[in-house]
């Protein structure tokens, strides 16, 4: 089972993207849970969802507490939230950042970097002050991990997001020719 | 048929639709509230021909419930804890009125201190109204007791309400994968409600009218205790005949996972049972003889499928997701209370887990499993145990 753990802030479309990457591994013949850690949401607060991937039926229904992979969404809940808490030895971490991974300081594993920021607001997701980032995020993701293709996570997204579905298509394309992943 | 990633919620608003529901009463209450979001949808876009009827409470919504089964329409609402607890006085109503209402109830625990997440005690505290409950572990089993729910309610032998339950977010948020059956097969299995009596201006009859002590009020409620020890059968039946049509069934009143040649046995209901069907098999590679026994079904409470239970397990330990101040959860009690008059003696001991939507992790399961195999050998330690206190909780 691939376990997946997403840490974003409400209204960056967390839930959602934890939605999208299970519909995705779905098209791909895969077995799959996806579920936010529920809290009585506000836009701004810190948000988990999580995704769980496998061949055989996922049954356990409890949260993740050793992801394999991990995905944030806003770069400044990396000092708000241990985001790398269980993740194990070879795991991705993926940061929505302007940043290239090596000159991320204090989190240690394998990391990879997208500005899914400026790739939403170019694609008109969200408002400038608040882009939605989570079609962008996921196409950074298919392209870090090979978990899922990105054709069948464009398809995910173009029968599913709630809206602008070719914006959000092209969002992801473009992030996942344009992240960058670092060593070890 | 149609494979759909859906949740639990949504799975609740297809099986509704396809069950053709035709009278929706219902009132918002979080994680409920998405279920009859979708509904109002497929209503609005004509998909599903029904009377949607936006009412002021959950006490009104139930009324309505029952109003318009009693013209003969097939009825559903969803609900979950205050929401089910505000609507106890209709609940009995229902049941009495021989209403076959459907109901999806999304268990929520109660306030305070306020908490939205995963608790039994919002169902479990409606065990006397004389509705059918059923404890979901998939948001397929949700659409499928819907549809199977209707059939057994409406059936002229049963005539009684139901309603399946969904933890909160473990179920009713939870994306998982769902057949969603063709409505023409769904057709096919589930006629018509044709009650026996209904509001007809043609056909006028007195419905709810007063009874005298020595009239036959006392023999209308055993009459529903008759009908409820059919709805047994009844259960066992349609879901034989669900499989032949739609291949796949749930596991009747007490759905056992490797009980053959278990010693130790865990009953449970809900989404935990999932997480221990992992377990169970960890622990089965290990040679460890356990097994689980879920409580699908709790009223009818599955007595015969306990005693047979009994006859092969030495430790039996029931999880309770919920607690009832002064004993203990009322599946433990109600399991006991079972086997009291039957033979066998396994050990019986109560966990109770998961209160307030505390997570069942594995490793709790796991914890739960080499406690009740350690009772094997050395017997009851201390019959009621809350699992995973906080430090300072005691």
């Amino acid at each position: 089972m691939i376990e997946i753990r997403f840490h974003g802030r409400g209204g960056q479309g967390a839930v959602v993207a934890s939605n999208l990457l299970a519909m995705a591994a779905f098209r791909e013949g895969k077995d799959v849970q996806a579920f936010p850690y529920f809290g009585v949401e506000r836009r701004g607060a810190p948000v988990t969802a999580f995704t769980k991937i496998d061949d055989r039926p996922v049954r356990i229904k409890s949260m993740i507490y050793e992801p394999d992979h991990v995905i944030v969404m806003d770069s400044s809940l990396l000092k708000a939230v241990d985001v790398t808490q269980g993740l194990k030895n070879e795991g991705v971490i993926l940061i929505n950042t302007d940043k290239k991974p090596g000159d991320i300081q204090g989190v240690k594993g394998k990391i990879a970097t997208v500005d899914a920021t400026a790739i939403a607001v170019k694609h008109g997701l969200g408002s400038k002050e608040a882009p939605i980032v989570n079609t962008a995020i996921l196409g950074a993701f298919a392209k870090a991990t090979g978990i899922v293709k990105i054709e069948s996570l464009v398809e995910s997204i173009l029968d599913s997001a709630p809206a602008k579905k070719n914006e959000n298509a092209k969002a992801a394309k473009e992030a996942y020719e344009n992240v960058l992943i670092g060593g070890e | 048929m149609v494979k759909k990633v859906i949740t639990g919620n949504y799975a609740s608003s297809y099986g509704a639709k396809l069950a053709k529901a035709q009278v929706i009463a219902a009132y918002p209450i979080t994680p409920q509230t998405s279920v009859v979001e979708k509904i109002a949808e497929f209503v609005a876009s004509g998909e599903m021909e029904a009377q949607y009827i936006k009412v002021e409470s959950e006490h009104s919504a139930m009324a309505a419930c029952i109003t318009a089964s009693q013209t003969g329409a097939r009825t559903f609402t969803a609900t979950s804890a205050h929401g089910l607890t505000l609507m106890h006085e209709m609940l009995i109503w229902a049941s009495g009125a021989r209403t076959p209402v459907v109901m999806t109830n999304v268990n929520r625990a109660m306030a305070p201190p306020w908490s939205v997440w995963a608790d039994h005690l919002d169902s479990v505290a409606q065990r006397d109204t004389g509705w059918i409950q059923y404890y979901c572990e998939s948001n397929q089993e949700v659409l499928d007791t819907i549809i199977m729910a209707y059939k057994v309610g409406e059936s002229r032998d049963v005539l009684l309400p139901s309603f399946l339950t969904l933890d909160a977010f473990y179920l009713s948020h939870t994306y998982e994968t769902v057949d969603i059956p063709e409505q023409d097969e769904v057709d096919e299995f589930l006629p018509r409600f044709d009650p026996p009596y209904k509001f007809d201006v043609e056909d006028p009859h007195l419905f709810g009218s007063l009874s005298f002590p020595h009239q036959f009020y006392m023999e209308w409620r055993y009459q529903i205790s008759l009908s409820m020890a059919k709805a047994r059968e009844k259960i066992l039946e349609i879901e034989a005949e669900f499989k032949k049509t739609f291949g796949r069934s749930h596991g009747g009143l007490l759905d056992e996972y490797r009980c053959d040649d278990a010693e130790v046995v865990l009953i449970a209901a809900g989404t935990m049972a999932s997480t221990i069907r992992e377990v169970i098999d960890q622990y089965r590679d290990n040679g460890e003889k356990v097994g689980l026994a879920r409580l699908r079904v709790f009223r009818p409470f599955p007595v015969n499928e306990v005693r047979e239970l009994a006859k092969r397990a030495k430790v039996i330990g029931v999880l309770d997701r919920s607690y009832s101040f002064g004993y203990g959860g009322a599946f433990f009690a109600e399991t006991a209370g079972a086997l009291y008059n039957s033979p066998d003696e396994p050990v019986i001991k109560n966990y109770v887990v998961g209160i307030g939507g505390r997570d069942v992790t594995p490793s709790t399961v796991s914890g739960i499993l080499d406690n009740a195999l350690s009772l094997k050998e050395k017997g009851l330690d201390r019959e009621i145990e809350w699992i995973e206190l906080k430090e300072g909780g005691d």
